[in-house]
């Protein structure tokens, strides 16, 4: 336990100091300030869309930070001396996943509160758009890590983690965006299934993709 | 650190289709050290990387008893940390005893660097801030790709003084290089010796 809070604790501090922290905050609200300019000042209709245009920013928002979440450290040794000190990778990816959904997660659900203002969205439709990314990004966390983990290595991988992101994504997608006109909170526990799948099998998969990737 | 060991037998390393070296046999015990050697590519930095466990041998077996620490090409430290706190990561993983980080930084004069950014130093102080990094780490067993590259005079003595200092506490090095060493007298491993038959692998 001591050591996932130390290995947390310093890709948390990595990713502040590399300012890696606003990237997806920015995007996100240069994404809802473009939006309008782009379908027009109609309030229903950005009141309408505004909610799922900002999944689908979050999604991508997601995607900003991949190529920096491994391979920086797979390069510079960092991973293989962790597994010289017998931590396995599995541990190293589960602690990078919890750093990362810090990093991520609370700061575009705060993004999301001016972002809703520029949408002009109601109050029902930020609750249930601030619920909807509380149980979906750490899902879209772990799929961001999680591509990083099996193209850490790869040239351009930058463009090659987008490709192999955004197919899985779609179900992220569905059901988040989903959560919005939806009154029964169905959406919402199936947004919540797949997350929990996403973050229970990252750690897995991810470790076994900087494994076979050591050479 | 008392009991540490390393036995190689009968290893032999495949990598990208091609087989490095064969038939290396290494049983190191406590205050052992040895250099291993040949030209470029004959498979130096595979067989640390065996010895550390990070690559599974092609056949033959591995046996290590205690840590092992490993400096190679790559510097693993954080480059927007200053040096101490960067080295600091690593002792707080390894459970070090409190003031180890000072005493290697010490050992490779480099108590003067403490508070620069690890991306600020050069090729030398760099080479020595990771030979620190294994100073600091407490493993008895030291694996070092060519530690002598890119230090002057004055560093290489303090190298020398670093592994004979591990040594005489009961720690085993293995070096990896191709120039002369301050390294007091290893058993040499000559990697040109274990290629493979060619005719076999043409097969």
């Amino acid at each position: 336990m001591r050591m996932l809070w130390l290995l947390a604790s310093r890709d948390l501090g990595a990713a502040w100091r590399s300012s890696g922290l606003w990237l997806p905050v920015a995007f996100l609200l240069l994404v809802a300030s473009l939006y309008p300019f782009a379908v027009g000042p109609d309030l229903s209709l950005l009141r309408r869309t505004g909610g799922g245009m900002l999944w689908i920013a979050a999604l991508l928002a997601s995607l900003l930070p991949v190529d920096r979440l491994i391979a920086p450290d797979r390069d510079a040794g960092v991973l293989d001396q962790m597994a010289l000190r017998g931590i396995s990778d599995e541990m190293v990816v589960l602690a990078r996943l919890i750093a990362h959904w810090l990093g991520f997660g609370p700061p575009l659900m705060i993004a999301t509160l001016p972002a809703a203002a520029l949408l002009k969205l109601d109050g029902d439709t930020i609750w249930m758009l601030e619920a909807g990314l509380l149980v979906g990004t750490p899902a879209l966390a772990a799929l961001g890590l999680l591509v990083a983990t099996l193209t850490a290595g790869l040239r351009s991988s930058g463009a090659l983690a987008g490709l192999l992101a955004l197919p899985l994504a779609v179900p992220l997608l569905i059901f988040g965006a989903g959560t919005l006109g939806d009154g029964s909170g169905a959406a919402l526990k199936f947004l919540a299934a797949a997350s929990l799948l996403l973050v229970a099998i990252t750690p897995f998969a991810g470790g076994a993709a900087i494994r076979a990737g050591r050479e | 650190m008392n009991g540490a060991g390393l036995h190689l037998s009968d290893v032999a390393c495949l990598r990208g289709g091609r087989m490095l070296f064969r038939g290396v046999n290494l049983t190191m015990n406590a205050g052992a050290s040895a250099l291993l050697t040949g030209p470029n590519g004959v498979g130096k930095s595979s067989l640390l990387r065996l010895c550390a466990g990070l690559l599974p041998a092609f056949s033959g077996t591995i046996e290590r008893t205690g840590a092992v620490a490993l400096a190679d090409e790559r510097l693993a430290l954080d480059s927007e940390l200053p040096l101490a706190r960067a080295l600091d990561f690593w002792a707080r993983l390894d459970d070090s005893a409190d003031g180890a980080v000072a005493a290697a930084l010490d050992a490779m004069a480099l108590t003067p660097l403490t508070d620069v950014p690890v991306r600020m130093l050069s090729t030398g102080q760099r080479k020595r801030a990771m030979l620190a990094r294994v100073i600091a780490s407490g493993a008895p067993i030291w694996l070092l790709d060519e530690p002598g590259n890119g230090l002057d005079t004055a560093s290489l003595v303090l190298l020398g003084a670093a592994v004979s200092a591990h040594l005489a506490g009961g720690g085993i090095v293995v070096t990896a290089s191709h120039q002369p060493l301050p390294l007091g007298t290893p058993v040499i491993l000559s990697l040109s010796d274990h290629l493979p038959d060619p005719a076999e692998w043409d097969a």
